[in-house]
């Protein structure tokens, strides 16, 4: 029960690290192009001279 | 396009004529980002893989001028941020790329807050669903005594965000549709979430041994699932729509009483101002020719498939593509007087006579939510009369609404949509909304309009056999120098011969092509004009020193699949019918080519509306199928409509489904589609409705755990969105038919164009 007492609460912290990063990356606009930023990852970077 | 096969054809460059926009337009539209750097949003509808965007970003950075560009692969558009000073030459630039590009006004793109807080509300809800699960599954597992509880208040507290964010998207539906009067699918969800809530807190607070914290907050993550997917379907075909070309002209130049230019916005134009209309524009507001003669194209406006001749003194309608020859213009009246003003006013009249059509989602819900709790009552009172028992009462009867929420009914109806949707939408179709499917599946006939629709709208030369190879070489050399639609008509019918190059050729707008061969002078064009003395021909002629070489006879294109369109909708017993402005004779030409009884010529566009009304009144369910401008209030006023991507983009916006392909065969497909979602949505009506007939049982005989709840809730789920999974979208073509199909780089793929 005392182990309890404190593993939930870090649970609880961990998944709310999760759900934060997910809205955080949400307002910076990560979502607005899904496809473009699959397919960018397929593109070479061109030599910058 | 060389980068890969292409997948979605958006239009023929050479059918579709629009100009460039000029740099005073782009400067328009542009936005300032402060430091002096400026925005452009263009739309790129050919836009497709890693490659173009690669293409497309290194070709527009490296213009000089331009800050950066960043393409958007989702919604198919480019940002351009640009310094100050001389616009670059962004449309030349894709173009020569091989990318049609329209200009996009970014005050017409607000930004969407509907989808923005539907995926919050799905993150909040998911992270409080997992979590409370997790706490749950413990408590099944056999957590007892202090264990117990100290889950349950946890599970509480993390239900509260998910509540507050949520459940507040139903909890205001469900609200609005109490203040109208009307019971929605969001009022036995909000009542039954809230109740379990209650139920579940006061249960907690008593030591009690059920609490169904996770049945409430799960019931809110699997219906935001569905609602997100319905938005972001919807959202994708609208902005799809948007990112197509504009047929009204965002400005005009004007010429000032002292001589100088001005680019004003259409909206600033007055009447008697003098505006100079370039070769390649529209025709921004009626108005009257002062100075110079050309050919205009009317097909989008009124119908008729011939370009007609201008020359002083003739009136011009706002829409009409001027193709030729510059002309300086008189405004006849102000933009929001004109025939397009006028059009966008009987649409809104068309609209407002349209009965409203009740979602069978919103049908089975009107049912629904009083039979439930009806039920939960009568089951209420029934425990209470056998047992006495309050609190045991209370329980079985928040269980049995619980149980009986509407999981798998809330997803039945959209989950199946949106899978047709993706269906329609690979196959180049895009669909507004879920009830234009459901409207679709209904209908019994099915109008047309002519030009456009039916045909391409770009004439074709028919008589191509019976001219002599040289005079047809010399014909398509002379007429490679003109815009006109019957040049570019004759300079593809004489392609196949080798032609010699032609040193001096000027074309005169509105008569024809001339040119100097030696000392012979050829006219190209008018027969009046190239045959001296007169004539009896009419039409286009070739000439040599005024007498008569050849005549050229031309057919408007038929639309690909057209013919099997009809043979189709004939077999499933449609009537079909054809309104068009053109002429009779043309009208009646293509009717009979296609085997459509019914046909009418010369209809003006309020006819067109109010035919589609008659026919309605007569209790049928009409089809309207238009490209023009003349078609849009047709296309409000029938019981669902559908507009090619080349369409008039008013009549683009009103229509309900629009497709992409050149194909005809989008409308029998569509319809295809939306027979089978119906039949689907029906399947999945009765499964949910099964479903609650074995569970509601189990339930006012009080056997119902938070276990069970959430088994059957989720295996119901489960169930109804495998189900919708099942709908076929259309064939795969063979490589051979899209090989036939697919234009790449300009060049026809195979030997043939698709005649």
């Amino acid at each position: 029960m005392a182990t309890l007492l404190y593993l939930i609460p870090i649970a609880l912290f961990l998944g709310g690290l999760g759900l934060g990063a997910f809205m955080w990356s949400l307002r910076s606009g990560q979502y607005d192009d899904l496809d473009g930023a699959a397919t960018r990852i397929l593109i070479d970077d061109e030599d910058e001279n | 396009m060389s980068c890969c096969a292409p997948t979605e054809i958006v239009s023929d460059i050479e059918r579709v004529e629009h100009s460039t926009p000029s740099p005073e337009e782009m400067l328009l539209v542009s936005r300032t980002l402060g430091d002096g750097i400026r925005q452009s949003d263009l739309s790129v509808p050919g836009v497709h893989c890693g490659a173009c965007i690669q293409k497309i970003e290194s070709a527009l950075s490296k213009l000089e001028g331009v800050a950066g560009a960043r393409v958007n692969l989702s919604t198919k558009r480019v940002s351009v941020r640009w310094r100050e000073g001389k616009v670059p030459p962004l449309f030349e630039t894709l173009e020569r790329l091989g990318y049609e590009a329209h200009l996009f006004d970014p005050a017409a793109d607000k930004k969407d807050e509907a989808l923005a807080e539907l995926i919050r509300a799905l993150g909040i809800s998911g992270f409080a669903a997992a979590n409370i699960m997790l706490l749950s599954v413990s408590v099944w597992s056999g957590a007892e005594g202090a264990t117990r509880d100290l889950f349950h208040w946890v599970s509480a507290l993390i239900a509260i965000p998910a509540l507050a964010v949520a459940g507040r998207i139903f909890f205001r539906s469900a609200w609005s549709g109490l203040k109208h009067g009307r019971a929605n699918m969001d009022l036995p969800i909000s009542i039954g979430v809230l109740l379990a809530y209650g139920m579940s807190l006061y249960e907690t607070v008593h030591h009690g041994e059920h609490a169904y914290f996770d049945a409430s907050v799960t019931l809110l993550f699997f219906l935001l699932i569905g609602r997100t997917l319905d938005h972001v379907m919807r959202e994708r075909a609208r902005e799809a729509v948007k990112g197509l070309a504009r047929l009204a002209a965002r400005g005009a130049m004007v010429l000032r009483p002292d001589g100088s230019r001005d680019y004003m916005p259409t909206e600033e134009i007055e009447p008697g101002m003098r505006l100079l209309l370039a070769a390649g524009e529209r025709v921004p507001v009626d108005a009257e020719v002062e100075v110079g003669t050309s050919d205009l194209d009317c097909s989008l406006v009124s119908g008729e498939s011939a370009p007609q001749n201008v020359a002083p003194g003739a009136t011009l309608r706002a829409g009409t593509l001027n193709l030729t020859g510059p002309l300086t213009i008189r405004a006849l009246a102000a933009a929001k007087d004109s025939f397009l003003a006028e059009m966008v006013r009987m649409m809104e009249a068309a609209e407002g006579g349209r009965t409203v059509y009740r979602r069978i989602a919103d049908r089975a819900s009107a049912l629904y939510a009083p039979l439930v709790h009806l039920t939960a009552f009568l089951t209420f009172l029934g425990w209470m009369a056998v047992s006495g028992d309050l609190h045991r009462s209370v329980t079985i009867a928040i269980a049995v609404l619980i149980i009986t929420c509407p999981c798998a009914l809330g997803l039945a109806v959209p989950i199946v949509q949106v899978v047709a949707a993706r269906r329609l939408f690979e196959s180049g179709i895009m669909v507004k909304d879920g009830s234009a499917m459901e409207r679709l599946a209904e209908i019994d006939t099915v109008v047309f309009d002519k030009t456009g629709t039916l045909t391409v709208g770009a004439p074709r030369l028919v008589n191509a056999d019976a001219i002599q190879p040289q005079t047809l070489a010399l014909a398509a050399a002379m007429a490679a120098h003109s815009r006109h639609p019957l040049s570019k008509a004759i300079a593809k019918g004489g392609a196949a011969a080798p032609h010699q190059a032609l040193a001096d050729t000027r074309e005169l707008p509105g008569y024809g092509v001339e040119a100097r061969v030696g000392e012979n002078l050829y006219r190209l064009g008018r027969a009046d004009w190239a045959v001296s003395g007169g004539s009896a021909e009419t039409g286009t002629v070739l000439s040599k020193n005024g007498e008569l070489l050849a005549g050229f006879e031309f057919e408007d294109r038929l639309r690909d699949g057209a013919a099997e369109t009809v043979r189709q909708l004939a077999n499933g017993g449609v009537q079909m019918e054809v309104l068009s402005g053109d002429r009779p004779a043309a009208v009646e030409k293509l009717s009979a080519a296609l085997g459509i009884q019914a046909f009418r010529a010369g209809v003006l566009p309020g006819e067109k509306a109010d035919r589609v009304a008659k026919l309605t009144a007569d209790g049928r369910k009409v089809l309207m199928v238009g490209d023009g401008l003349n078609d849009a209030p047709a296309l409000v006023a029938a019981h669902v409509s559908i507009a090619p991507a080349t369409a008039a983009d008013v009549g683009r916006n009103a229509a309900d489904f629009v497709f992409l392909r050149e194909s005809l065969s989008a409308v029998p497909l569509a319809m295809r589609i939306s027979k089978d979602s119906g039949r689907l949505i029906r399947q999945n009506l009765t499964l949910a409705v099964g479903y609650n007939a074995i569970a509601v049982p189990i339930a006012i005989l009080g056997h119902v755990t938070p276990l069970v709840a959430a088994l059957a809730m989720s295996l119901s789920s489960i169930l109804v969105v495998a189900n919708a999974l099942r709908l076929k979208g259309a064939a795969r073509p063979t490589i051979a038919q899209a090989a036939g199909n697919a234009k790449i780089g300009g060049a026809t793929l195979g030997s043939m164009e698709p005649v």
